[in-house]
């Protein structure tokens, strides 16, 4: 699985929605799914696929699946 | 809306000495009161039967404050319903009506990211593995939550790899705890939770079963009123000196804060001080006029908090009493006044500050 995919696959697991819904705009309170319950689920998702800790400011900032994936780069995963 | 609301908060939170913060602070408080008057038909009406001019900047001490029950009765809003992403009810025992406070996305974020600056303040950036001491089903509404699911998801973000102690019976899960902390040897953990449930549920039932676990390299942030635990006839101090005796915990804050200004929170440092923020400030006044009371001096406690912006919250006059102990001269550290609470004014109804298990 490629990280994109895997990406991917961790909103689908939190946010239990489809692959139609994801975009780069996709965020934060979007869709009722997105919501502070969502977001941790969300952030631990990516911690277990990509074995990285994330820091609560990339947490704060983490606003869109676009935003996302610049934020992971600092942690050298690149999507 | 203040205009400069994003940079203020993000100024570091404890570091404006009294005469810039009073400054800076009065002129967003005189800020936030226009804009609620301009947004909340409710509140205006409010003000204009106090006879309350918008034509001057006030002092802090003469803005207008809402009794906190007031959040009961009414349902105040200054965005339209559509923006709001979330309301908060705080108490949640049958019988009692409950306050309800609506979020919009902006108030929500703002409160997340005042929290993190205050508590990292005091434990530090890195999260760590956490143990909240409360059951999963607290969080099981997620559009309405009470003051206990929001300082549980609020918290969160100090936290990974979390795990629940207690199941929906308030049992301690024992062998869950025993392996959490076996994963996590070595590391730095955060405990989370209600102090009357953190206390009933989880330290008391360690002592009674004789389990001995070693925390001493673990955090615990508590809050949600010390009431429950005075019936238990457990000072702040003992409580302190028993969690020590029990695990060797010694890194214990005690968090004071009010559903309708969630994120402004007051955190206690290590002489037992409850401590103010740039983001938050506390006016003592007495019963028998409302006139401020002196540092030192016992009244009932005025919160002011930066953050409410979506509902006119951000000056409540709260049902507990409590006195001002000093300013800017903490030997923390921390700039900003600093107090402790005494307990609940005596004729205000009935009502704990969370609405802690069993009330």
């Amino acid at each position: 699985m490629d990280n994109l995919e895997k990406y991917k696959n961790a909103f689908k697991e939190a946010f239990e929605i489809d692959d139609n819904v994801i975009t780069d705009e996709l965020a934060y309170e979007s869709i009722p799914e997105w919501d502070s319950v969502g977001h941790m689920r969300l952030m631990a998702g990516l911690e277990d696929a990509f074995d990285i800790m994330l820091e609560t400011e990339d947490i704060l900032d983490f606003g869109t699946f676009g935003k996302g994936k610049e934020i992971l780069l600092k942690y050298d995963v690149t999507i | 809306m203040p205009e400069n609301q994003q940079e203020y908060l993000n100024l570091p939170p404890f570091y404006l000495a009294k005469d810039e913060k009073r400054q800076k602070f009065t002129k967003y408080m005189n800020e936030l009161t226009q804009y609620h008057y301009e947004n909340s038909a409710e509140y205006a009406r409010m003000l204009d039967a106090l006879n309350f001019s918008q034509e001057k900047n006030f002092e802090l001490e003469e803005l207008p404050f809402l009794p906190v029950g007031l959040f009961k009765n009414y349902e105040l809003r200054s965005v339209p319903k559509e923006n709001i992403v979330k309301t908060m009810t705080s108490s949640g025992t049958s019988g009692q009506s409950v306050s309800k406070i609506f979020l919009d996305k902006n108030t929500a974020l703002n409160q997340q990211k005042t929290l993190v600056k205050i508590v990292t303040d005091f434990t530090g950036n890195s999260r760590m593995p956490m143990i909240i001491i409360d059951c999963p089903s607290v969080l099981k509404n997620r559009f309405m939550f009470s003051a206990r699911g929001a300082g549980i998801l609020g918290f969160s973000i100090f936290g990974r790899n979390s795990i629940y102690a207690l199941d929906d019976e308030m049992n301690l899960q024992t062998e869950k705890l025993l392996s959490f902390l076996e994963e996590n040897q070595g590391k730095k953990i955060f405990l989370f939770g209600f102090t009357f449930m953190v206390w009933q549920y989880f330290f008391k039932v360690l002592r009674d079963k004789n389990l001995k676990i070693d925390l001493s390299n673990a955090v615990l942030i508590h809050g949600g009123g010390w009431k429950k635990m005075q019936e238990q006839s457990l000072t702040p101090s003992e409580f302190r000196k028993t969690l020590k005796n029990i695990c060797g915990i010694t890194q214990v804050f005690n968090y004071y804060g009010m559903v309708e200004q969630t994120g402004s929170i007051f955190l206690e440092c290590e002489h037992g001080h409850l401590h103010t923020s740039i983001f938050s400030e506390i006016i003592t006044r007495r019963e028998k006029d409302f006139s401020p009371c002196d540092f030192g001096e016992v009244g009932i406690i005025e919160l002011m908090s930066v953050l409410p912006s979506s509902y006119p919250g951000h000056i409540i006059l709260t049902e507990d009493e409590g006195r001002i102990l000093g300013e800017d001269d903490c030997p923390c550290g921390r700039k900003g006044k600093y107090f402790e609470i005494l307990g609940r004014v005596k004729q205000a109804e009935v009502r704990g500050c969370s609405d802690t298990y069993g009330n």
